[in-house]
């Protein structure tokens, strides 16, 4: 895979996330961490950007941190898939280099 | 592989050290090598050895010098960024002639250069902030 991207913002908090899937390009792979993992939820005002996004890319999220925030796994929106901290390291190995919105 | 990390935010105020951790530790069970992991901006904080935390709560300052002592890890704090928060290691506190220094164990001043050199040394660099 290309790039890893890491996204820690909500997209109800910044931009970061759209900004991200606007330049990043097929192929490659974004992981939603810490209050990104807002952005993986269904239903929401930015949901839709998110699975147009997955046509071209893969879509991750930390699960560690959607139990943080008391979020349901049940709630994310299909196809994204729900790794942990080990997931997130093989997705830094598998990538070429790693992208962090910050 | 070998990773270098930069942590850019202190203990406590942000996720990003707690992320960083959990990270290094992962890639570590995973037979990967933490080359170096480089503190910025207010990441210095990391580098408190006088961090009290309530009993109850987990003591991230601590997690760092027991990871690096473990597994010879080399962590570096930002002069730029350690002097303008009150980071002293034994040396900097004699010539800014401060009396007395709290550097923790495991840990070393330096300057940018050792986030260049990761960057170049290691296979990967990710960067931990707000």
């Amino acid at each position: 895979m290309s790039t890893l991207h890491t996204v820690n913002k909500s997209p109800f908090e910044r931009d970061s996330l759209s900004s991200c899937i606007r330049l990043a390009v097929k192929g490659s792979a974004i992981l939603l961490i810490e209050d990104g993992v807002f952005g993986a939820m269904a239903g929401t005002d930015h949901s839709d950007m998110v699975q147009a996004a997955m046509k071209d890319a893969s879509v991750y999220v930390l699960g560690p941190d959607l139990a943080a925030r008391g979020m349901s796994e049940d709630r994310v929106i299909d196809g994204i898939q729900i790794i942990d901290y080990s997931g997130f390291v093989n997705l830094t190995a598998e990538c070429n280099n790693v992208q962090s919105w910050l | 592989m070998k990773y270098s990390i930069m942590v850019n935010e202190g203990p406590y105020t942000h996720q990003a050290s707690d992320t960083a951790l959990h990270f290094c530790k992962a890639a570590l069970e995973a037979g990967h090598e933490i080359f170096r992991v480089f503190f910025y901006h207010d990441g210095v904080n990391n580098g408190t050895r006088f961090t009290v935390p309530p009993q109850d709560d987990r003591n991230i300052q601590q997690e760092w010098s027991k990871l690096a002592s473990a597994h010879d890890i080399d962590l570096v704090v930002c002069i730029a960024a350690a002097q303008r928060r009150g980071i002293m290691d034994a040396d900097e506190a004699k010539r800014q002639g401060i009396d007395g220094n709290n550097i923790a164990p495991g840990f070393r001043i330096s300057g940018l250069g050792q986030l260049i050199e990761g960057g170049i040394i290691a296979d990967r660099q990710l960067v931990f902030g707000d």
